[in-house]
């Protein structure tokens, strides 16, 4: 019985949030959507907690659907990346529908779509078939349009539009994508790719290789294609955008950190995505600092902060893919507190600009104290979690000799300081009575404020994590071994 | 043929950017489901078009690979679907402010001529 249920594991991050979705369909009254809302993601995330104690030492967990075997079947796998980022979806999954409830923003059919969300982000963390990495992606779009627009106004309608629009041109670079890969190959499985493509004919696997970079680079917003997301993320309430704001351009990262190594393995510093890497982090701190309400601002955060993780995967070597991996998981859990307090912010104050807020600090001590221990690792200053995730990258760059992208990356961490100083300046100090933000709005983004100090105080154990995710995309000899049942 | 094939994606890849980059919010629907077209075509041509036999039945010779045709039925299904919702978030735009083009300024005066 134990072993069945350890062996059908890898299935249940998907299976929990869709099972739940459906019975939400259904429609029962608030207060038992709530109860099911919050059981489906507890539930979700202790499966998601089992997955990373039981990949710990590096095992890999392969699902054949089906009982159909790899490569002729679809697979699901969960190794130590996988695990680690369906941990950290379930949690803000959970944090952030705490904070929907807590502000009484999940009206009619956001819990099911909420779990819709969480389905379509842990299947494409799961997935080891590059089509179904597709479908996974539309699952979690389509819920994704549905969150953005409900209860929109009209203009609101028309930056969901341009969001719905950018991703379907994303989706179909990604068809373009699969569609070449699997002329030159003949497979879509990654462990089976993983083993074909260096026979494939060079041309065919570029060409396919630039569309996958393309189709993700937009979903993660990436230089040069992450104009879209500061419109779309200034849509959604608090809640929403702190579930946005952290996941869904980390699913097209986590996506180019997969596929970049493992299928195409660069073998040394790839000088296009080193490139793509500094724009990304310059030009969105420099976005970020042109902005004069907190969610735009936070918002070009995301884009700048993604640079930072493209870094670590173009350094291709194991120190800079686990620091990127490092880099993720702290970004994921400190940008969707921010983005909670500018939600609570929202909802007390009932704006986020910055000329009309002050005195924030006077009134709400707590929520000062969140932002603060937030922004301060978000910007890399030590003893917070950002200071690691920085210091293995710039480590990891200096190891290669890459001191233009190192430079970068440290005038992009003094540049976030003043943007988040501005913020804090202006909208926590200065004159004016506020009204205070009650508790329950507060208490979601202090509870990842304290995992940002906890990981800064021991970042050894998620080190060692990272470490070995990392060692399964440099060296993926036993990732394919373990699927293709070597 | 597959050359010819090869081209009507070209061709569709374009009309599809083209009636996106326009300002009607129809035409721009229209584009984004030419454009998920070409992509469905594309996913047919990576088998290739020699035209063998089913893998399942009795007739022997050369067997036509199965697998783009599921892949392109599963994506079929998914464009018809976001293009449902879109075509729902249009009308929904429309019932807004009575106009239905994204990005102009004076939006006032098109939604009356509109009507």
């Amino acid at each position: 019985m134990t072993d069945r249920l350890i062996a059908a594991l890898p299935a249940l991050p998907i299976v929990i949030p869709m099972l739940t979705a459906i019975l939400l369909i259904a429609g029962p009254s608030r207060r038992a959507q709530r109860t099911l809302g919050l059981a489906g993601s507890l539930a979700t995330l202790a499966a998601g907690i089992a997955l990373v104690l039981l990949t710990r030492g590096g095992q890999v967990m392969p699902i054949q659907a089906g009982g159909w075997a790899a490569p002729y079947g679809i697979t699901l796998v969960a190794d130590m990346l996988g695990a680690l980022m369906v941990l950290i979806a379930s949690l803000i999954g959970m944090v952030g529908l705490v904070f929907t409830i807590a502000a009484g923003r999940d009206d009619r059919f956001v819990h099911a779509g909420w779990q819709f969300l969480l389905t379509g982000i842990n299947w494409a963390f799961l997935t080891g078939d590059l089509f179904n990495l597709y479908v996974a992606y539309e699952v979690m779009l389509l819920s994704s349009y549905f969150l953005l627009t409900h209860g929109t106004t009209q203009r609101q309608a028309r930056e969901a539009f341009g969001y719905v629009a950018i991703n379907l041109v994303a989706s179909m670079f990604f068809l373009f994508g699969v569609a070449l890969i699997y002329s030159a190959t003949g497979t879509l499985n990654m462990a089976h790719l993983a083993e074909r493509v260096p026979l494939a004919p060079a041309g065919t696997v570029r060409a396919a290789s630039m569309m996958l970079l393309v189709a993700f680079g937009t979903k993660a917003a990436i230089f040069p294609f992450y104009f879209w997301l500061p419109h779309a993320y200034a849509i959604p309430p608090g809640g929403v955008a702190a579930f946005f704001g952290g996941m869904l351009t980390k699913v097209g990262v986590y996506s180019l950190f997969r596929v970049f190594t493992i299928i195409f393995p660069s073998g040394g510093p790839d000088p296009l995505l080193l490139w793509s890497a500094a724009g990304t982090m310059l030009f969105g701190v420099l976005g970020a600092l042109a902005q004069d309400s907190v969610r735009r601002i936070l918002s070009f955060h995301i884009i700048s902060q993604v640079g930072y993780m493209i870094m670590g995967l173009a350094l291709a070597g194991q120190l800079g893919i686990a620091g990127g991996i490092f880099y993720i998981l702290h970004h994921i859990v400190v940008k969707s507190g921010l983005l909670l307090v500018g939600g609570a912010i929202e909802e007390t104050q009932r704006t986020d600009r910055l000329d009309r807020l002050g005195g924030l600090a006077r009134t709400n001590g707590v929520l000062a104290l969140a932002f603060v221990v937030c922004a301060l690792s978000l910007a890399g200053v030590p003893p917070f979690s950002g200071f690691f995730a920085k210091l293995l990258l710039i480590r990891a760059g200096l190891e290669v000799g890459q001191y233009g992208v190192v430079a970068v990356s440290i005038i992009v961490s003094i540049l976030t300081l003043m943007s988040m100083l501005k913020v804090y300046t202006t909208a926590f100090w200065g004159p004016g009575e506020p009204r205070r933000a009650p508790a329950r709005l507060v208490a979601p983004a202090a509870a990842l404020a304290l995992i940002t100090i906890a990981v800064g105080l021991r970042p050894q154990v998620l080190y060692s994590l990272t470490s070995t995710a990392a060692a399964h995309l440099t060296q993926p000899a036993r990732y394919v071994g373990t699927v293709l049942k070597k | 043929m597959t050359t010819l094939v090869a081209l009507l994606v070209g061709v569709l890849v374009a009309t599809g950017f083209y009636l996106l980059l326009g300002r009607s919010l129809v035409r721009q629907i229209i584009g984004l489901a030419l454009l998920s077209h070409a992509a469905h075509i594309t996913i047919l041509l990576s088998a290739g078009l020699r035209g063998g036999v089913p893998v399942i039945g009795s007739a022997r010779g050369p067997m036509t690979d199965p697998l783009p045709q599921a892949l392109i039925l599963t994506a079929i299904v998914i464009s018809f679907g976001v293009t449902a919702f879109l075509l729902a978030l249009g009308y929904r735009m429309h019932l807004f402010g009575g106009e239905e083009k994204r990005g102009g300024k004076n939006r006032g005066e098109e939604s009356r001529d509109d009507r």
